[in-house]
C-alpha cells in the first residue's frame, strides 16, 4: 500500500504500475469477454453492434450434424484419452516417487518431453509412422497420441503430490497386514487423488483443445470439436462459432473452478498434515 | 571381533538390506515402464522415423538399382561408361513395368527440373533397339541430347545411395555442388533460412512483450493481500483454460476491419479508415502473447511469493530508493525464476503453427506450417522431416538447457 507521505513521483509511478497491470488483465480476459455476447446475435456476421438477440446459433451449434458429430467425437476421444494417461501417468509417478534408481532424472526428462516437442514434429511423426499400421483415420491413434500429450501434465501433477505424502504412511499400513495393493487403494490413492485428479483435468484440456494431432490423423469420421472450430475460422466464420466459443469458455470456467478447489482442498490437506 | 548383525533367520543382514533395497527399484521400474514402453511406441518410435525420413533416399535406388550400383564406380569426369548407359536402359525398362520409375523421376526433378520428362520420355523408347554399329551411348543422346549432358548423370550419382543429407542440406539453403561439398544455394533460390530466422525473430519478440507485460502483472499479483490476489488470479487462468481456437476465433472478431477494436477507434475519431490488425505480424504478436502470458505470469507469481519483503524493506530504512532497492535486492532475486518462465515460451513459441495459420499473412508462417505443408499439400515428406528434425533439435537443445537450469524434476503446474 501507498504510504500516504509518498512523494507526487511515487504516487504517479503507484498509479501508472497499477493501470498497466489492470490493462493487461483486460487485455487477457477482453476476447472471452467480445465473443460471448456475439453468440446471441441474430445477424449472420460476426460484428457489433448487435441488433436483435436470438438462440438461433446455439440452436446451430446443437441442431448441425457437423457440429454435434465433433461434439461427440471430443467427447469419445478426450476421456479416453484422459483415462490413458491418467493410469500409466499415475502408475510412473508413484514409481518415480518410491525409489532411486539409474537413470531416473533421464527419464523424468523423458517421460515430460511431449510437453515441449512442438506438436506438428508428433503429429507428422505419428502420421507417417501410424499410416502403414492402419492407425490413422481412427479413433484408437487419435487417443493413443492424445493421451501421449497429456502424459507430462499427469506425472508432474501426481509427482508433486506425492513429494508431500508421508511414506510411513505405508509401513503403517503393511504393518497391519494390508498388502501393497491394498494400501495402494485405500490408503495411497485417497491422499494423492487432488493431483490425480488435477493431472486428468490438464489431460483432459490437452486432447479437448488439441487440433495440431488432429489434423494430421483424423479422418473426416474423426473431426473433433478444436479441428470443426479450425475449418469454421479458415473458411467462414459464421456466429456458430461465437456460440461453440461460449460453450466452451463456460466449460473451461468450470475446469477452473474445479480445479481451484482441488488445489485448496490438497493445500489443506499439506497443512494439516504439517 | 564382532560378528555380522543378523536377521531374525541368521541371514546376514546387510545382504537382507541390499536385497530388499533391488526389490524395491525392481517395483519401481516396473511401476515406470508401462509409461516408458507406451510413449516409446506411441511418441519416441515415431519421432525417431521422423528424424530418419530426412535422410531416406530411396527413390532412385529402388527404381534404377543397376544404373545405382555401376554408377559409384564412376570417376565423375566426362560421361560415364557405356555399361551404365545399358544398365540405365534396362533398369528404365523395368521402372516403367513395376511402377517405381513416377516416384524416381520426382526425386530427380528437384534436383534438375526437366528431368521427369526426360526419364518419361526415354523410358517409353526402351527397350532399346540398336542400329547395327551404334554404341549405346550414342543411342541415348539421340533419344535426347541431355543423356550427353555430365550434370544429369551427376544428379543420378548424388542419388545412387538410399540415404543423402539432401534434405538436411536444402531445408539450410545449402546444395551440394559437384565434388559433395555444400555451399549455399543461390540468392534466389534461397527460402528456409530466413524461414528459422523468422521463426526465432516472431519467438524472441513475443518472450519479451510476454516478459514485459508479465512481470509487472505477478508483481503486482504477488504482493497483494491473498483475497485480492486469488480473485484477479481468476482473470489470468480463465484464458489459460480457455481453448486456444476460442481464443484465436475471439482475437479475429475483435481485430478484423470492422471489429470491435477498430470500430470503437472510428467513433473515438482517433482513426478514419480502419487499421490491418489481423492477418498480418500484428495480430500474431497480440493472440500469442494473449496465448503464452498466463506462462510467464504463473511461474514468476510462484517465484515472487516465495522473497520475503522484508529484504526490500530493509534496503530502503538503510537509505536506498525504493527503485533502487527494486532494481539491487528484488530483482536480482527473481530473475532465475523469471528467466526460466522466459525460455520454456521460447521454446514455446518455435513450434507455434495454429496461430499465425489462421491470425497470419503468408510472410508470418513459422517453421511448423511449412512441416505441415510439405506433409499435406506437396505429399514431399523428406522436406517435412528434414525441417522437422532442425526444429525438433533447435527445441530439445532449449528444453536440455532449461532442465539443467530449472530441473525438471521441480517442474510444477501454476
Amino acid at each position: 500500500m501507498l504510504p500516504n507521505y509518498a512523494s507526487p513521483v511515487e504516487k504517479l509511478w503507484y498509479w501508472t504500475f497499477r493501470l498497466v497491470c489492470v490493462l493487461v488483465l483486460v487485455f487477457l480476459m477482453s476476447p472471452l469477454l467480445a465473443i460471448i455476447p456475439l453468440s446471441f446475435s441474430a445477424d449472420s456476421f460476426l460484428v457489433y453492434p448487435i441488433k436483435s438477440f436470438s438462440w438461433r446459433w446455439y440452436a446451430e451449434f446443437f441442431g448441425n450434424g457437423e457440429w454435434t458429430h465433433s461434439l461427440k467425437n471430443s467427447f469419445i476421444v478426450a476421456p479416453a484419452a484422459t483415462l490413458l494417461a491418467t493410469v500409466l501417468g499415475t502408475l510412473a509417478a508413484v514409481g518415480l516417487t518410491s525409489s532411486n534408481f539409474p537413470g531416473k532424472s533421464l527419464l523424468m526428462t523423458v517421460l515430460i518431453s511431449p510437453m515441449v516437442v512442438p506438436v506438428v514434429i508428433v503429429g507428422v511423426g505419428a502420421y507417417l509412422f501410424f499410416s502403414p499400421l492402419g492407425l490413422t483415420n481412427n479413433y484408437l491413434g487419435l487417443i493413443l497420441v492424445h493421451a501421449a500429450l497429456g502424459v507430462p501434465f499427469v506425472v508432474i501433477t501426481v509427482s508433486a503430490t506425492l513429494s508431500g505424502f508421508n511414506t510411513s504412511l505405508i509401513k503403517a499400513s503393511a504393518s497391519l497386514g494390508a498388502n501393497p495393493l491394498l494400501t495402494f487403494r485405500k490408503v495411497v490413492l485417497p491422499l494423492i487423488a487432488p493431483g490425480v485428479v488435477s493431472g486428468a483435468l490438464f489431460a483432459f484440456t490437452t486432447s479437448f483443445d488439441e487440433v495440431v494431432v488432429t489434423l494430421f490423423l483424423a479422418g473426416p469420421e474423426q473431426v473433433t470439436l478444436p479441428r470443426q472450430m479450425f475449418s469454421g475460422i479458415k473458411e467462414n466464420i459464421s456466429p456458430a462459432i461465437a456460440a461453440a466459443a461460449a460453450v466452451l469458455i463456460l466449460f473451461s470456467t468450470t475446469l477452473l473452478l474445479t480445479l481451484e478447489w482441488l488445489r485448496g482442498r490438497s493445500e489443506r490437506i499439506r497443512t494439516a498434515k504439517a | 571381533m564382532n560378528a555380522p548383525l543378523t536377521a531374525a533367520d541368521g541371514e546376514p543382514l546387510k545382504k537382507k538390506l541390499a536385497r530388499e533395497q533391488r526389490l524395491k527399484q525392481f517395483k519401481a521400474i516396473a511401476l515406470v515402464a508401462p509409461l516408458g514402453l507406451f510413449l516409446l511406441l506411441t511418441f519416441l518410435v515415431p519421432i525417431t522415423s521422423l528424424l530418419f525420413r530426412s535422410v531416406d533416399n530411396p527413390e532412385v535406388v529402388t527404381a534404377l538399382p543397376h544404373t545405382s550400383q555401376l554408377i559409384r564406380a564412376w570417376d565423375q569426369r566426362g560421361l560415364p561408361s557405356d555399361a551404365v548407359y545399358s544398365a540405365l536402359a534396362e533398369d528404365l525398362a523395368r521402372a516403367k513395368a513395376d511402377g517405381t520409375l513416377a516416384d524416381a523421376s520426382k526425386r530427380l526433378n528437384m534436383e534438375i527440373s526437366g528431368y521427369r520428362s526426360l526419364l518419361m520420355r526415354t523410358a517409353r523408347k526402351m527397350p532399346l533397339q540398336l542400329a547395327a554399329g551404334e554404341s549405346v551411348r550414342d543411342h541415348f543422346i539421340q533419344i535426347d541430347e541431355r543423356w550427353g549432358d555430365p550434370d544429369h548423370w551427376h544428379a543420378i550419382a548424388r542419388n545412387a545411395k538410399s540415404w543423402s543429407p539432401y534434405y538436411l542440406y536444402r531445408s539450410l539453403d545449402l546444395r551440394e555442388n559437384k565434388s559433395g561439398v555444400p555451399e549455399l544455394t543461390p540468392v534466389n533460390e534461397r527460402a528456409y533460412l530466413s524461414i528459422f530466422g523468422r521463426t526465432m525473430w516472431m519467438s524472441l519478440w513475443v518472450t519479451v512483450f510476454c516478459m514485459l507485460l508479465g512481470y509487472p502483472v505477478a508483481y503486482w499479483l504477488a504482493n497483494l493481500p491473498k483475497r485480492q490476489s486469488n480473485l484477479l488470479m481468476i482473470l489470468v487462468l480463465l484464458p489459460f483454460w480457455t481453448s486456444v481456437l476460442v481464443r484465436v476465433a475471439a482475437w479475429i472478431v475483435l481485430l478484423q476491419s470492422e471489429g470491435l477494436i477498430n470500430s470503437g477507434l472510428m467513433a473515438l475519431g482517433i482513426i478514419d479508415h480502419p487499421l490491418q490488425l489481423a492477418f498480418n505480424r500484428t495480430g500474431v504478436y497480440i493472440a500469442m502473447v494473449h496465448i503464452l502470458l498466463p506462462f510467464v505470469i504463473l511461474p514468476s507469481y510462484s517465484v515472487m511469493k516465495s522473497i520475503p519483503p522484508s529484504y526490500v524493506k530493509a534496503a530502503i530504512s538503510l537509505g536506498d530508493h525504493p527503485f533502487a532497492a527494486f532494481w539491487k535486492i528484488y530483482f536480482p532475486q527473481t530473475l532465475p525464476g523469471v528467466a526460466a518462465g522466459a525460455l520454456l515460451v521460447f521454446i514455446m513459441c518455435l513450434g507455434y503453427y495454429i496461430t499465425p495459420a489462421l491470425l497470419g499473412s503468408p510472410e508470418d508462417q513459422m517453421v511448423s506450417y511449412y512441416v505441415a505443408f510439405y506433409t499435406n499439400v506437396t505429399i514431399n515428406w523428406g522436406m517435412a522431416a528434414a525441417l522437422g528434425s532442425l526444429l525438433l533439435i533447435a527445441t530439445l537443445a532449449l528444453y536440455a538447457v532449461y532442465s539443467k537450469l530449472v530441473g525438471t524434476d521441480r517442474l510444477s503446474l501454476g
